[in-house]
């Protein structure tokens, strides 16, 4: 019962803060509501019982990718300017109406396989173990080390002043 | 009860959101929200399909870990793109921003 009041009312704040992210004039005020909505999230994981994710969600979202878009807002000080739209307003709400509601379709019409084991409960060691143990993706992570790496090289070159 | 079918609409609710906001705004750094939206409806889907599918793998988590990785990453290149195209043009305007038009 706590389950399902927590989830209906982290999923219209979740839905509310993303919707107040496409439609709210000012971009600063966008920003925050995104972060609004990654909190949310951040919870909806707690009620998927994925804790490490839920910790990682607002470290990483919340903490750090907030931080960077609030400052690109700050920087690039196009808040007069507002969220303006382009001219496809129309087609793109048909195509994604259409997306939305083939999605619910395929969602409802398939016949999911639920399992009824319980899910694992602190998901922490489960998680190292299934990232760093035998037959697990040790070579994923040192990947995306050197992917992030890249990513920190390239974004300082990109800004750095000539 | 609420099953897995609740977090999958939710997710694609989500990522509809994001997506109509990726196609329809101007703002280049409205975009990069819209786009960290989407990515955050697909990391939802994973961990309920995750929970609910294949409870004592975590499969679903790992995947949503390397999203998150790959989203901090493209968040950190495309906001300093973003930043060096303000530096030179002073706009962020993405309709405006067209030297590469075919």
């Amino acid at each position: 019962m706590a389950l399902q009041i927590s989830f209906w009312i982290l999923a219209v704040v979740a839905v509310v803060a993303a919707l107040a992210v496409v439609f709210l004039r000012n971009v600063f005020r966008a920003a925050f509501a995104l972060i609004m909505s990654f909190l949310a999230i951040a919870g909806l994981y707690i009620t998927l019982s994925a804790d490490f994710l839920a910790v990682v969600q607002i470290l990483v979202y919340v903490g750090a990718i907030s931080i960077l878009i609030i400052l690109a807002v700050m920087l690039t000080r196009e808040l007069h300017q507002g969220n303006p739209s382009n001219n496809l307003e129309l087609p793109a709400l048909i195509v994604v109406l259409l997306f939305l509601a083939a999605g619910v379709w395929i969602v409802l019409a398939t016949n999911w396989k639920v399992s009824a084991v319980p899910p694992v409960a602190p998901t922490t060691s489960a998680l190292a173990q299934a990232l760093f143990g035998g037959g697990g993706f040790l070579l994923a992570v040192e990947i995306s080390v050197v992917l992030l790496l890249a990513a920190v090289i390239g974004a300082i070159v990109l800004v750095r002043e000539k | 009860m609420i099953g897995l079918e609740h977090y999958l609409i939710l997710a694609a609710l989500l990522f509809s959101i994001g997506l109509y906001g990726a196609l329809v705004k101007r703002n280049a750094v409205i975009i990069l929200m819209c786009i960290e939206i989407m990515l955050n409806a697909v990391n939802i889907m994973l961990i309920a399909f995750s929970r609910f599918v294949v409870p004592a793998m975590l499969t679903g988590q790992v995947f949503a870990i390397f999203v998150i990785v790959v989203a901090a990453a493209e968040a950190a290149v495309g906001l300093a793109i973003i930043i060096a195209i303000y530096r030179n043009r002073q706009l962020i305007d993405i309709s405006k921003i067209n030297l590469m038009k075919w």
